[in-house]
């Protein structure tokens, strides 16, 4: 028997993929199936007058139509709640948020009405016979001006449109470091709207159960057990016990199948009324309008810096958009995971950071892969090659400068965090030689030479995954702890299931688990099933976000296999008549023998067996073999890496041409290779898409301009060349496995080194800064003022 | 309508209204849930099934505009329970992850790389102009349909 | 998103395609490439659909001496026609439409008779001086490219006909066509698309040439201000810069600016790709 961690075993859930046999919840017909639809608002902000229902409910094959107020109201002692925020920093404003508007729409989408029927066709033929009356007011979407004097307000309880204001650090200090600093670079940006576009758009379906007065829920989350508790406690107010929720496989997530969505309210409150099974599939119009997005931050920043490159300081100020309403982890994402992380992987000494949480006339505003880290990283990085070129120095010099040592981790930042390892520096060395770094810099001087716009990006990033201790996470406003579970059921011929509080939606688990399971207790690989997403199997866990599975979930089942192991060593003593502590478990083979007699053995299938068998058990010990574990981190992990971009820029069309792209990252210790690269390459190509491409865009009226794939644009094949991958591994000391996230990484230094090497590609011409997305048309009016002596 | 088609191999025929639209045909009325639905602009490319011959976007036509056709869906690709060259190379080259746009993927890559074992990067990633991941990065699917090509030689497309 | 409701009725020849369009008002769907997005997000509901996709006479290429090119032939077809002296530009163009599979089920005709002004081959046409066959019961009627596009999303074509076919003329023999575009990056449309068709005498001078610009104009439109540009001299960089210009100033304010691309900058990229139209056309002019 091999090993598994650490090498790159085939994924066991592919074949049905490739067969066409995933069971995503669009996929999910039961007998007497009923279809929703969801009369949605086409203004960002208007009160509802009216709602005439009278001719959708007449129409052939409508069998009900419910408004906000019928599900307020409730039917049969049963009603809806307002939708929580999971994530309350101090003085939060929280105003409610119904799963259907009353009174008032905020955003386009607002969902109004819901019309149940025989078939989806037939509901959509309903919704344009739904009559609303709407008196429309005036919006604003613009996560500033939100606060600006006379704006529309989104809640007549959140003066100035403020959600929160969240400081961090020691602002008097950074300030008189700034007033002592030999140069400050200033710099007033916006971090763009993002739309998630996982490729399944989000589902619901819901049985009630008369019977046994119970629901069932299948939902296309990334954390069954968290919608369950929320329904349970807030918004359906079924007792948790009698709520069934499943996430069967989701089709991609990034964030936006965290959070509680009000279609998971509004369909098992319609499956309950009309007493039958009701499903509602998004239309990918739906989901630009009802996924909660990513990003949209303002900001100013002020970094100082001396002559020979070292930074002294940074300032930040935020205005981070929160939408309409507060999603799930709303507030988290501009606070904790965004202010916490400027440090970077340097070790400037004094920052300050603040952040405007404000509501707006938009889709609410949530975590899109790297969540908060992403816009720190881009922050950080853009800041950094403003110094560096404001001193004439190379970027990566000013970089290594400034990098904390690889001796001072565990290191504690001016921003709260603690980084638990890493090593920059061999970070560095490994992208220079990987990315060619200073042939590129040759190629880059050659071309300029001939006028070319050729630019090279470097950005070096750090990230905090794996939330979190709950400790932390709760003292910071989580509404639950964020540890994950674990559970390993061994049946009695020495199969295993396992049961997992993690939720894979692309990421693999049901492989990189089964390599952790198999490897402790040295078994075949294909005698290990991983179960998730099954609330109704599964004991409580928590869920995939925030890079956490292989450092919470992965660690909650080494424990759950350490105390397995143990009882196994126990029944395998009594039954050699040795003692434990002479007992060895080897687990390449899988084997327990007494230490120095290696005939007296017993494998683990005799052993599972012996413990249903039962009755040559140690005095007092239960049959079975069944352990399982809640595992709370110690601290967060830190991931680093180092990425380099090249591109050339068109000079008549201001098209980018990304021309190469290396990355170097450190996940820790790396359980399955192919994967944790798969992890960093769709990343990469998401957060290439924040630089170059994707937008989404309101109007001044609120209005989604760029609501269809046909207008926000989607990173294709054809955009990249190939990305050169490499690593190291500085393993994370504080988990059983050595682990660090993977799954964001990518985002979060690629956004950063792509629009770096755009800007570096138009510095000659005085460009000293572009918003993304970098449009042909926005670099193609840089050039052309630069050319009329103007620049920016 | 009656519409009669042969799906996979198979004679089928279903009653179904003149709008329904191919790809709720071949998930709705046979069931054959393989075939995704991932936008409503003809962008995304998860509803591809090979219509005579070609590879279509289900979602962007009728179902009696098929009727009489041969369709294919992924779940008629694999033969003998093996899978076809195309799909085993996806599975080889990590080109899937949460495998919503797979099946599209797939379908739209065995006819990319029909013909054509020498089949380029710069032919891939051009040739899957109309297929959306947001997973995988493509990387690995580049890199897929370069060994599913070689490996289709002398097989079934 | 589904369409509403409609009746389907399919024709098995032009005559009953027409009389099924006379009797029901109804509209004719080919590929369904045009329609069918529209009737999806409910912008355009038909009441009757009359399916003319199964007349197989309409469907292909044939030379002679210019080419005819049925209503029916797909992108595909177009995009892979290897017939000598077939346009270049048209071939190129027909590849450059939505992604493979929209190739494979859009067709010629459909695209033609939408009259998107995004769309590129109302632009190649225009600069080809394509004939459009127009059939009704009453017999056929020729109309010229330049008269049939006669705005946005509105043709020539009358309620009672069917565009059945559209002729070029070949090259070769000194002429040569090219097209070139700027990709809309999310919905592939042109932001600005050039067709350029010249003749070179022997010594490679411009004897006469044809420029259509399409995506950014209201319709497909031939530039009639650049023979002047570029006739009589040779096409070189300078010439082919020199039509650039020209073309800018020729489209003047008739640009159409959206949110991916303002009008100051699509006429500029009108000058960028009419000049790299121009140049590719020149080069296959032999």
């Amino acid at each position: 028997m091999t090993r598994y961690l650490g090498t790159s075993v085939k994924r066991v859930e592919d074949p049905r993929f490739l067969r066409g046999l995933g069971k995503y919840v669009a996929n999910l017909t039961l007998p007497n199936m009923a279809y929703a639809a969801v009369k949605r608002s086409p203004l960002a902000h208007a009160k509802i007058r009216g709602i005439d229902t009278t001719r959708a409910k007449a129409l052939d094959g409508v069998i009900a139509v419910f408004t906000g107020e019928d599900l307020l109201e409730g039917t049969g002692g049963f009603k809806c709640g307002s939708l929580p925020c999971g994530f309350q920093v101090p003085n939060l404003n929280m105003p409610p948020h119904n799963p259907l508007a009353v009174d008032k729409v905020r955003h386009v989408g607002d969902g109004i009405a819901v019309v149940v029927a025989e078939s989806p066709y037939i509901a959509e033929d309903a919704l344009d016979l739904i009559e609303v009356d709407l008196d429309p007011l005036p919006a604003v979407v613009d996560a500033r001006g939100a606060m600006a004097d006379g704006a529309p307000l989104v809640h007549d309880s959140a003066e100035q449109n403020l959600a929160f204001h969240w400081p961090l650090g020691d602002e008097e200090a950074v300030n008189e470091a700034l007033s002592k600093s030999d140069h400050v670079v200033e710099l007033e940006f916006i971090n763009q709207r993002l739309i998630a576009n996982a490729m399944e758009p989000r589902a619901a379906a819901a049985e009630w159960d008369p019977a046994t007065e119970s629901l069932t829920v299948w939902t296309t989350s990334q954390n069954p057990h968290t919608i369950r508790l929320l329904l349970g406690a807030f918004t359906l107010g079924i007792p948790e016990h009698k709520i069934r929720v499943i996430s069967p496989d989701v089709g991609g997530g990034f964030g936006s199948k965290i959070f509680h969505y009000p279609e998971e309210v509004i369909v098992p409150f319609a499956a309950r009324a009309v007493g039958r099974p009701v499903k509602w599939v998004a239309t990918r119009s739906e989901s630009y309008v009802t996924d909660a997005q990513g990003r949209d931050h303002v900001t100013k920043a002020k970094l100082g810096v001396n002559n020979d490159g070292t930074m002294t300081a940074l300032h930040v100020t935020t205005w981070a958009n929160m939408g309409a309403y507060l999603s799930t982890f709303g507030p988290l994402i501009p606070t904790a995971l965004y202010i916490t992380l400027f440090s970077g992987v340097y070790k400037t000494p004094v920052i300050f950071g603040e952040a405007y949480g404000t509501f707006t006339h938009t889709v609410p505003v949530d975590a899109y892969r790297g969540a908060g880290r992403p816009e720190a990283s881009y922050l950080v990085e853009t800041m950094v090659d403003l110094a560096a070129r404001k001193l004439g120095m190379d970027p990566v010099e000013l970089r290594r400068k400034n990098l904390i040592p690889t001796d001072a981790f565990p290191y504690q930042t001016p921003v709260a965090l603690m980084y638990d390892s890493g090593n920059y520096q061999a970070l560095f060395e490994k992208i220079e030689e990987l990315s060619g770094y200073e042939s590129l810099r040759k190629e880059q001087e050659a071309a300029r030479a001939e006028g070319r716009l050729v630019g090279v990006g470097f950005a070096s990033c750090i990230e905090a995954s794996g939330p979190a201790p709950s400790a932390v996470a709760v003292g910071l406003g989580a509404a639950i702890g964020l540890f994950e579970s674990g559970a390993i059921r061994v049946h009695p011929t020495g199969k295993v299931t396992v049961l997992t509080g993690s939720h894979s939606h692309g990421q693999g688990h049901e492989t990189t688990f089964a390599q952790i399971v198999a490897d402790q207790f040295g078994i075949d690989i294909a005698d290990v099933d991983i179960v998730h997403g099954d609330t109704g199997r599964v004991q409580y866990g928590i869920g995939t976000y925030g890079s956490r599975s292989a450092a919470i979930g992965g660690s909650a089942l080494v424990k759950s296999a350490e105390k397995i192991r143990e009882k196994l060593k126990q029944i395998a003593a009594h039954q050699l008549e040795a003692s434990v502590e002479d007992m060895v478990y080897d687990q390449d083979e899988g084997t327990i023998s007494v230490a120095g007699s290696p005939d007296m053995v017993k494998t683990f299938a005799e052993l599972a067996f012996a413990s249903v068998l039962a009755n040559n058990l140690p005095e007092g010990m239960e049959p079975g073999l069944e352990e399982s574990s809640f595992y709370d981190p110690a601290n967060f992990t830190f991931p680093a890496s180092a990425h380099v971009a090249k591109v050339e820029i068109d000079p008549k069309t201001g098209e980018v041409d990304l021309q190469s792209y290396a990355a170097v990252d450190d996940v820790g210790n790396v359980i399955n290779p192919m994967i944790v690269e798969g992890q960093i390459l769709g990343g990469i190509v998401q957060g290439v898409g924040q630089a170059l491409w994707e937008n989404g865009i309101y109007d001044e009226d609120g209005q989604l301009l760029s609501g269809s794939m046909l207008s926000y644009a989607m990173p294709r094949a054809d955009g990249f060349p190939s990305i050169a991958l490499d690593r190291i591994e500085t393993p994370s000391p504080h988990n059983p496995l050595g682990v660090k996230g993977a799954g964001e990484m990518g985002t979060i230094a690629a956004t950063a080194a792509v629009s770096s090497a755009v800007l570096d590609a138009l510095a000659p011409l005085g460009v000293r800064h572009l918003n993304m997305p970098l449009t042909a048309e926005k670099i193609h009016q840089a050039i052309a003022a630069a050319g009329n002596g103007g620049g920016e | 309508m009656k519409v009669s088609m042969t799906v996979n191999g198979r004679e089928v025929t279903g009653t179904v209204e003149p709008r329904t639209l191919l790809v709720d045909f071949v998930r709705n009325n046979l069931g054959l849930t393989g075939t995704n639905v991932g936008c409503d602009t003809s962008q995304c490319g998860a509803c591809t099934v090979h219509m005579d011959g070609m590879a279509v976007k289900s979602c962007t036509v009728l179902a009696v505009q098929a009727d009489g056709s041969t369709v294919t869906t992924i779940e008629g690709l694999a033969s003998d329970g093996q899978l076809h060259p195309m799909q085993q190379a996806f599975w080889d080259a990590h080109g899937l992850q949460c495998g919503f746009c797979t099946p599209g993927m797939v379908m739209a890559s065995v006819k990319l790389a029909d013909g054509n074992p020498a089949i380029t990067d710069a032919e891939v990633r051009h040739g899957l102009e109309g297929n959306f991941c947001r997973c995988t990065g493509y990387g690995n699917i580049v890199e897929a349909v370069k060994q599913g090509a070689a490996a289709m030689v002398g097989g079934e497309s | 998103m589904y369409p509403r409701p409609f009746e389907y009725v399919r024709a098995g020849s032009v005559e009953e395609a027409l009389d099924l369009k006379s009797k029901t008002g109804g509209r004719f769907i080919a590929g369904g490439h045009s329609l069918l997005p529209m009737m999806k997000i409910r912008v355009t509901s038909p009441e009757t659909l009359v399916d003319i996709g199964r007349l197989d006479d309409l469907r292909g290429i044939s030379a002679n001496g210019g080419f005819t090119i049925g209503a029916l032939t797909t992108h595909s077809m177009v995009a892979s026609e290897g017939g000598n002296g077939f346009p270049a530009a048209l071939k190129e163009a027909a590849g450059m439409i939505g992604d493979p599979q929209v190739r494979n089920r859009g067709t010629v005709g459909g695209n033609v008779a939408h009259a998107d002004p995004a769309s590129d081959l109302p632009t190649v046409f225009a600069a080809l001086g394509a004939t459009m066959t127009a059939t009704s019961k009453g017999g056929t009627r020729d109309i010229g490219a330049a008269d049939f596009f006669t705005g946005l999303f509105e043709s020539a074509l009358n309620d009672d006909e069917l565009l059945t076919a559209i002729e070029v003329g070949s090259e070769g023999g000194g002429r040569g066509s090219a097209y070139a575009k700027l990709f809309n990056p999310a919905s592939r449309y042109a932001v600005a698309g050039a067709c350029a068709v010249v003749d070179l005498d022997g010594d490679g001078t411009c004897t006469s040439c044809t420029v259509a610009v399409g995506g950014l104009t209201p319709k497909a439109t031939v530039l009639g201000s650049l023979a002047s540009a570029v006739v009589g001299s040779r096409i070189t960089e300078a010439t082919a810069e020199a039509a650039g210009q020209a073309a800018r100033a020729e489209v003047g304010d008739d640009v159409m600016g959206d949110v991916y691309a303002g009008v100051e900058y699509r006429r500029d990229m009108l000058g960028v790709f009419v000049a790299r139209a121009l140049t590719a056309a020149a080069s296959r002019a032999v």
